[in-house]
């Protein structure tokens, strides 16, 4: 009988899989945006891959929501109108390119994903030889933009972040005894881990301690603090998010050390964590493209409405997957993009929007998009031919529970 | 179908599994070829097969041997990596992609027999919940290990190292092929449907020969009833060995297929839950069942894309549906509902038949 | 003096999960069910004391107590509808079940709580202990976690040896089937086993949150998937075991990370796990398998 009911189910799935197919192909016009009345015709069709479940979820919820609120506006404009289709990765490679084909299916015209970087690695090669535009909002390595002259990023790469952080740290001297504890789990921290310690070494800061963890083991740091502390370090460096970064900072508190943190993108959000108590981030240093309490208006009003619809402190990663969309508008905007152009034209407008292209000398050659977004700290963005962004890290210090700039 | 029915019941069984995997792949190429296959079932295809591939070789252990592994996965983490580099640094001598795919798979496969003779040591003497603890913390392991894994190529040959990719000194155009926690990057997709199938094919084949023959029977007697089956001169050590063995090199097959799908792999992929997701597709297709095993696989690799629809329900949808599938498939009540509706279907027929016969 | 100081870290460590590998083995020792849902049984023990003392603005007793009847109540209900329809089913079908319940558990915190981390504030407002002149400092939670330890494996050999409900308990775990020919209700002595565990997990969800204070709804898996290991190094189903198995976990967890390497600390605990699985098959106090014949 057991059987049966396999047999049975997996006919129903089968039928159900080929009505599916059936009916994404037609291009269905169910929801243009009613918001305003001049619509310009169909919507471009925006696919947004992320973990929106599972342990890495945070970050995908946050560039959806953030990614959200800048379609709503868009939409609201009356010109060129965006619908987003965001779909759940897990956080695994096999996932996210299962969302990929799921979305193409859907009929996507753009990619604006993925969030995290693994899977991007295995999503990126296939937008690239299908020819869908993919910004990804914050996957950081530079495998992922390696040869694909259609995938750009919005965030800085790991080596970037790395050679910035030990630059910064021996140009301001800060410290010249320096521990590093990092994620050996993860490929964005093991990314920049890995710069900086190349870097460190050209500026004379002494690495003294180095100490690992992993997603299995985030929650007891004594022994990676107590070899910082015997190694009389002056200054932690934490390449990692800020989840495990705050037990950190409560431990070492707890253990009366007292050295510098710094920190890096990953740790904007310490500040907004519910419940947390921000006098143990007091003196923590960190490079962010983003800060939620900045007061230029355009972070504001982005800040207040996340806080409306999803009653939560918006982190980088929303921040990061708004200035995505926005990007996109304008280069759509720009290269006059409509709804009913071809995946492939589309991704060729668009490359030649986004690219600023430059010769041997530095020389610019050609003017690509110009961006001022929430992420460019007060700074616009350019994108190299390579895809990779250009923009000013803002480096802060947290003083009484907000960023101040340094 | 006279012929069919004449077989004895293992043979006519598992010729209709042979008969489900081989039409399963003739339809798929069919409609694939004809367009009308949405791209999202296309592209789980080739993980399908390793899925499946997975849980016969899952099923092998579980099943036959009646013991449980809660690391089947790090097998195939194992098969992953190793094909991988081996596809990579073969690149150059061998051009033929297929052929360059099966070395890769058969090395990838050796490579995890020769890991699953490590953890064979305690497989032999260690039972039930010990053994799943032993097979979990071996998972875990590799995973550890994995990630502080460098492995590149350049012309000097290969480097492996533990600490980074520049530590490995290597020359300059050098190939990185295994990055620490990035996992493999840079793969050139091998992996096709048909490579898929054929594995399936021969997985099917070796588990299912292996079954029949004299050293299965003696591995479930073993199962059944140790003492018994050793008190009449059978050795567990010997047949334990060879089912845990088989299983694990079936995994590592599977695992460099599903690797070399992909253009990125990391050793996070291959961590607990994806061994407990092979046992579910075991325990759903009903513990020793081979094709139901395989149906299992298919169907739950597929549900989680068809409940996309749900969005933010989708994996709360899908949780509720494995607990109601298994209280429906294995529940007491539920079963006697079943045992029910057959029990009063037989009737039907019988009096049809019954029936019949009166008026002929 | 730093080898003592890795010492109580480790032991602050492992007190943590024995007091959750003590609700596993509970229900593993009676059900006979690898329960590995009880991982988020904690997690939400630990969301309902973060809600209570932080919207309610109620008093630690209160919110303790709340995550303590919520997950009794939650524990009982999931047996009823999840694991009972199931008391004949091969014990493999029940650990896939129990998984679904652990996929859902997490997929519904997600939901009501969303996926951004939560800081919950430490229930525990002791003074670390200081000794040697400050050198070492024992913390007020370690300190707690320690103590209600020990206190609650007491009470729980106590229960099964002493009370009726307990030795009902213990002969359910013989034999169901005797058991029930002599007049014990098997079915709501399961279930009083799992509110007994379930129970527990709130309490150890409200300790492993005081001394790691971040809550997601992944919080529970891998502390869970730790102090399962911890359960069955130490014999699965010996409440003392778990004890000990938890605590020496993580002092093996430490002591790996602080003279061997923290890039591979999770492969040497499992590697230690295996060896000592080898020279003691039924785990440390655990009892051996007999067989009949």
């Amino acid at each position: 009988m057991k059987k049966f009911f396999c047999i049975a189910l997996a006919l129903v799935m089968m039928l159900g899989c080929f009505a599916a197919c059936g009916k994404a192909t037609p291009a269905d016009s169910a929801n243009p945006a009613d918001s305003a009345g001049k619509a310009t015709g169909n919507p471009i069709k925006i696919g947004g891959i992320g973990p929106l479940t599972g342990g890495a979820a945070v970050y995908g919820n946050a560039a959806k929501h953030g990614a959200e609120i800048a379609v709503e506006e868009i939409n609201a404009l009356g010109g060129i109108q965006f619908e987003l289709n965001f779909q759940d990765d897990e956080h695994d490679p096999e996932k996210s390119v299962n969302a990929y084909n799921n979305l193409k299916d859907w009929g996507m015209q753009i990619l604006c994903g993925t969030v995290t970087t693994t899977p991007c690695i295995a999503v990126a090669p296939n937008s690239f030889s299908d020819r869908i535009f993919t910004l990804t909002p914050s996957a950081s390595s530079p495998e992922v933009i390696k040869g694909k002259d259609n995938v750009f990023q919005m965030c800085f790469s790991d080596p970037n972040q790395g050679i910035a952080s030990a630059q910064y740290i021996a140009e301001n001297k800060l410290a010249t005894k320096v521990a590093v504890i990092y994620n050996n789990g993860d490929a964005y921290s093991t990314g920049i881990y890995e710069k900086f310690s190349a870097e460190a070494a050209t500026h004379g800061l002494d690495i003294v301690s180095v100490t690992t963890f992993t997603d299995d083991s985030q929650n007891d740091f004594s022994v990676q603090l107590a070899d910082a502390k015997s190694a009389g370090a002056e200054l932690i460096f934490l390449p990692i998010y800020y989840t495990p970064a705050s037990l950190i900072l409560n431990q070492a508190e707890s253990m009366g050390f007292e050295p510098l943190f710094f920190g890096v993108d990953g740790m904007d959000g310490i500040l907004t964590i519910e419940g947390f108590d921000t006098s143990l981030a007091e003196g923590v240093m960190l490079l962010t493209p983003f800060a939620a309490d900045a007061t230029d208006d355009a972070t504001v009003s982005f800040v207040t409405k996340y806080n409306e619809k999803f009653s939560e402190t918006p982190n980088q990663f929303a921040a990061d997957g708004y200035d995505c969309i926005y990007a996109l508008y304008e280069a759509c905007t720009a290269a006059g993009i409509t709804a009913d152009m071809d995946t492939e034209t589309i991704c060729d407008k668009l490359i030649e929007a986004f690219a600023t292209e430059t010769d041997e000398d530095g020389n610019v050659t050609k003017e690509g998009l110009v961006f001022e977004g929430l992420t460019g700290a007060g700074s616009s963005m350019k994108w190299a031919k390579t895809g990779e962004v250009f923009k000013a890290p803002m480096a802060v210090v947290i003083k009484d529970g907000v960023y101040v700039g340094m | 179908m006279s012929k069919i029915k004449k077989l004895n019941k293992t043979t006519r069984s598992n010729f209709i599994t042979y008969a489900i995997v081989i039409i399963a792949y003739i339809l798929s190429q069919i409609f694939s070829s004809a367009g009308i296959m949405s791209n999202s079932l296309r592209g789980q295809l080739v993980p399908i097969c390793a899925y499946v591939v997975m849980a016969i070789s899952l099923n092998l252990t579980v099943g036959i041997m009646g013991e449980l592994s809660l690391g089947h996965a790090g097998f195939m983490s194992v098969g992953a990596f190793t094909g991988v580099i081996t596809a990579i640094s073969l690149q150059d001598s061998v051009t033929s992609g297929p052929l360059r795919l099966l070395i890769a798979i058969v090395i990838g496969g050796i490579m995890a027999g020769i890991f699953s003779l490590i953890v064979a040591v305690p497989v032999l003497r260690l039972r039930g919940d010990y053994l799943a603890i032993v097979t979990l913390a071996f998972g875990e392991i590799i995973k550890n290990i994995v990630y502080c894994l460098y492995v590149g190529m350049d012309s000097n040959g290969l480097h492996i190292g533990t600490v980074s990719i520049e530590a490995l000194q290597m020359e300059d155009g050098a190939t990185t092929i295994i990055n620490g926690p990035m996992g493999a990057v840079g793969i050139t997709k091998l992996s096709t449907l048909l490579a898929g199938f054929l594995l399936i094919l021969f997985s099917l084949f070796v588990v299912l020969n292996l079954i029949k023959s004299r050293s299965g029977r003696a591995i479930m007697a073993l199962r059944d009833n140790r003492i018994a089956a050793e008190s009449v001169g059978i050795s567990p050590s010997k047949y334990k060995l060879m089912a845990f063995v088989t299983s694990a090199i079936l995994a590592g097959m599977a695992g460099t297929l599903y690797a070399m799908n992909y253009s990125t792999v990391a050793a996070k992929k291959f961590d607990f839950n994806t061994s407990i997701l092979v046992l579910v597709f075991v325990v759903l297709g009903g513990i020793g069942n081979i094709r139901g095993g395989i149906i299992a696989a298919v169907i739950l690799t597929i549900l989680p894309e068809l409940l996309r629809q749900f969005s933010e329900y989708r994996m709360l949808t899908y949780a509720i549906v494995l607990i109601l599938v298994m209280i429906l498939t294995n529940g007491a009540k539920a079963r006697q509902f079943l045992e029910r509706i057959k029990g009063s279907l037989r009737f039907i027929k019988k009096k049809s038949d019954g029936g019949g016969a009166v008026n002929g | 003096m730093t080898v003592l100081s890795n010492l109580i870290n480790g032991i602050s460590l492992g007190s943590i999960y024995a007091i959750i590998a003590l609700g596993y083995t509970m229900v593993y020792g009676i059900a006979k069910m690898l329960n590995f849902a009880h991982g988020d049984v904690i997690m939400v023990g630990g969301y309902m004391a973060f809600c209570a003392m932080t919207y309610l603005g109620w008093g630690v007793l209160p919110g303790i107590l709340l995550a303590v009847i919520i997950c009794t109540v939650l524990g009982v209900v999931v047996e009823k509808l999840a694991y009972k329809p199931l008391r004949s089913a091969p014990s493999l079908a029940v650990l896939i079940t129990a998984i679904g319940v652990s996929y859902f558990l997490q997929n519904t915190a997600l939901l009501i709580w969303g996926s951004d981390p939560k800081v919950f504030s430490s229930v525990v407002s002791l003074p670390s202990l200081k000794l040697f002149d400050g050198q070492l400092s024992i913390s007020g939670v370690t300190q707690v976690t320690v103590i209600s330890c020990v206190i609650i494996m007491t009470a729980l050999v106590l229960f099964t040896s002493k009370t009726k409900i307990g030795k009902a308990m213990r002969a359910v775990s013989e034999d169901k089937g005797a058991a029930q020919l002599m007049g014990i209700n098997v079915n709501s002595t399961i279930s009083v086993t799992f509110a007994i565990g379930s129970g527990l997990a709130a309490l150890a969800g409200v300790l492993l949150c005081s001394a790691y204070p971040t809550l997601m709804p992944t919080t529970g898996s891998m502390p869970g998937i730790k102090a399962f290991t911890a359960a069955v190094f130490g014999g699965i189903g010996s409440i003392p075991g778990a004890m000990v198995g938890g605590i020496l976990l993580g002092i093996i967890e430490i002591f790996g990370k602080a003279y061997i390497s923290t890039q591979l600390s999770d492969a040497i605990v499992f590697a230690v796990l295996i060896v000592v699985l080898l020279v003691k098959p039924t785990g440390l106090l655990g009892k051996p398998i007999n067989e009949k014949v």
